[in-house]
């Protein structure tokens, strides 16, 4: 048998192709790897892995709630407490959208070593509803009328407070007086007199506080925070984050229970320091509409993305704030600001420099919130070397024009175009998320955080650091400091919007510096913004 | 008429080599990634068969799953380069691109997820696989490929 040239010619002409493809696609895939590792070697970022605790031990930590609306009710979710209306709508809304698994996270949720024990809540409704809810038998819940009822009790050694903002801090207080823990929502406080009063309370107290901000949980924060510490951004001089909410949800128009009245509703208890008016619906659910109970998008937005941004960057308070903006987009009765624009200063934060020594330095954080339009601008770190978008997930682009990837850039293996890293710890997880606000959360990483892959509701996280510091000792990662940095950050945004000028922060007395003839917290609690008095201007 | 069979013949070992070639690149790529997987493509599956493609993606089948499409896409790549077993290949290269075609169907009322053009019905996953179709009707692995030593072969022990 003889293979003539002819046949061996067509019997293996095939496999210098083959050996063409293989070699094109090894080298592809092997050469853009590299390139790839070789990227990743010089920023050398770690990636968060997620935060280990030591366990809750010992008897299980007995918890009343205070307050029990909307936010309420998501933090005894996040203890492993959901009611069974929740349930049901929950298993109806996975019916409908299989890609829901709210209802399946929740129950997959790891059991915290807790006990409720107490409720208060000025609407009997909400009181009763989580009476029938958790009550068992073996373990009655008792409904406390007043708070300081339930914190002199000796029968709760923690309470969760999710009140409207004007009793956050007298709240925390009493409970810290009384070594009670406390989980307050944010803003920790409502004016600037009580934030230093509660910084007192809880240095004074054995007890543990922990402000609301659940996000710095979040697995891409940390990692966030890893990047700009390794100078991978270079000089930051502007960060841009956004509000951008455009439904009745997001700009607080709440549902009004039909059984509210001024028989199922202690309105003078609802009412506290704030200025008494009739007994009113409307102000009561959707109380974040007025600076009298709450502290309008500076208080209950900005908090939540200017604490996103210390947490990574640590910047603190900033020396100056400077606001404007109005009701534009829900003339509804509301004298909160609908739309407004912050800009806080921060004239000596640095994030590092590749450039020479003293020519960058400052940085400007940039707060742009509309209620009237909910397009996705999202939170950007400008630095000189790369930008980094911030929210459950991480990208970060080279700049151009940057100084520490000029090489890079100039041998073509960085691109401004393409990204250099990506962190996205929930890759390939389909997911759903409900409502328009609960978007805008779950963008902004506030709302879950991903653990090997698995959701897990950041709330969840946050409340189990709480209760570990609580039996174990230890630091809260959002503790009366960063409380105390968000508070006054907040109300210096507040006070701009209002006086229509620049508030400033001394950082040596530790105080605002003061404007001559205003009382800042007169100023705070006003209704709208503030009108000058002719004597005052005159 | 076999003027006719003749540039059939070399349409078809074109179109049977230019397919391998496409299949065998596909599979390499991934064979040298070890970080590629399916679960992305299986886990956004769309239309009537999405409760199949979504079970695969368990912790316990993806694995599998990956390494079969890899050993699947270089079976057809190198079995219609080389020109052997290509019935073999062309039945395999068929089941695949079934497999791909009804993850992500072109059928109206469905999102389409990474597609570079406009379908209906059609796609070019589905002309693929009747191209591979014909790849199986009319082999020519003995008229170019590996086939037409073994052919050769064994006629020639034949005639000694």
């Amino acid at each position: 048998m003889k293979w003539t040239r002819r046949d061996l010619l067509i019997g293996l002409g095939g496999l210098p192709i083959l050996g063409a493809v293989w070699w094109a696609g090894a080298a592809n895939t092997v050469g853009s790897r590299r390139k790839r590792s070789e990227i990743l070697e010089q920023l050398n970022i770690t990636p968060s892995l997620p935060p280990a605790v030591p366990g809750i031990g010992g008897e299980p930590v007995r918890v009343g709630i205070i307050g029990f609306g909307i936010r309420g009710e998501q933090l005894c979710r996040a203890l492993g407490f959901a009611t069974e209306n929740w349930k049901e709508q929950m298993r109806l809304a996975a019916q409908e959208d299989p890609n829901n698994h709210a209802l399946e996270d929740f129950m997959g949720q790891e059991k915290l070593n807790v006990k409720l024990v107490g409720i208060c809540d000025v609407f009997d409704v909400r009181a009763q509803n989580f009476i029938d809810s958790f009550s068992t038998p073996e373990n009655p819940i008792k409904r406390y009328i007043t708070y300081k009822d339930m914190i002199g009790s000796g029968d709760v050694d923690a309470v969760v407070i999710a009140t409207p903002d004007h009793w956050h801090a007298p709240i925390s207080i009493e409970a810290l007086n009384h070594n009670v823990h406390v989980y307050v929502e944010k803003p920790m406080t409502h004016t600037v007199g009580e934030t230093y009063l509660l910084r007192d309370a809880a240095k004074n107290s054995k007890a543990v506080l922990a402000v609301g901000h659940q996000h710095r949980q979040t697995l891409s924060f940390s990692t966030a925070r890893d990047i700009v510490e390794k100078g991978t951004l270079g000089h930051v001089s502007l960060i841009q984050t956004n509000t951008n909410r455009n439904d009745d949800n997001g700009a607080w128009n709440y549902d009004i229970h039909e059984k509210a009245s001024p028989e199922t509703i202690d309105w003078e208890q609802f009412l506290g320091s704030a200025p008494k008016v009739p007994f009113n619906k409307n102000h009561f659910f959707r109380w974040r509409k007025w600076w009298a109970y709450g502290s309008g998008l500076s208080g209950d937005l900005l908090t939540h993305d200017y604490d996103r941004l210390n947490c990574v960057l640590n910047m603190g308070i900033p020396s100056s704030v400077s606001a404007s903006g109005g009701i534009y987009t829900h003339n509804d009765g509301r004298n909160v600001p609908d739309v407004i624009q912050v800009n806080m200063e921060f004239p000596d934060y640095s994030t590092g420099s590749s450039q020479a020594k003293g020519k960058e330095k400052g940085m400007t954080f940039c707060y742009s919130a509309t209620l009237g339009n909910g397009f996705n601008r999202p939170t950007i770190l400008m630095g000189h070397d790369a930008t980094m978008e911030l929210g459950n997930k991480l990208t970060i682009w080279p700049d151009g024009a940057s100084t520490r990837y000029a090489e890079m850039i100039e041998a073509g293996k960085m691109n401004p175009g393409v990204p250099i890293y990506q962190y996205n710890p929930a890759a390939n997880v389909p997911d759903a998320i409900s409502s328009a606000t609960s978007q805008y959360f779950a963008d902004k990483g506030l709302m879950w955080t991903y653990i090997d892959g698995v959701r897990v509701d950041s709330t969840f996280l946050h409340m189990r650091e709480w209760l570990s510091v609580i039996k174990n000792g230890g630091k809260v990662s959002c503790g009366i400091n960063e409380g105390f940095e968000e508070a006054i950050s907040a109300h210096m945004a507040g006070l701009s919007w209002k006086l229509g000028r620049k508030i400033e922060w001394d950082p040596n007395t530790e105080m605002l510096k003061p404007i001559e003839g205003i009382d800042f917290d007169e100023v705070l609690l006003a209704n709208g913004t503030w009108d000058m008095k002719p004597e005052m201007v005159g | 008429m076999d003027l006719n069979q003749n540039k059939l013949k070399v349409s078809v070992t074109l179109l049977r080599i230019l397919i391998g070639w496409h299949f065998l690149f596909e599979g390499v790529v991934k064979l040298y990634n070890p970080e590629w997987t399916s679960f992305g493509y299986l886990a956004t599956a769309q239309g009537p068969f999405k409760w199949f493609f979504t079970a695969l993606v368990g912790d316990a089948t993806i694995g599998w799953v990956d390494t079969l499409n890899i050993v699947a896409l270089m079976v057809v790549g190198i079995t219609f380069i080389l020109g052997i077993f290509e019935r073999v290949g062309a039945f395999v290269g068929m089941g695949l691109l079934a497999l791909y075609f009804f993850a992500h169907p072109p059928f109206p009322g469905l999102t389409q997820l990474n597609v570079e053009g406009s379908y209906w019905f059609v796609n070019k996953n589905l002309i693929e696989l009747v191209a591979c179709l014909v790849i199986y009707q009319l082999p020519t692995g003995q008229y170019f490929g590996l086939e037409h030593l073994r052919k050769n072969k064994l006629t020639k022990m034949q005639e000694q």
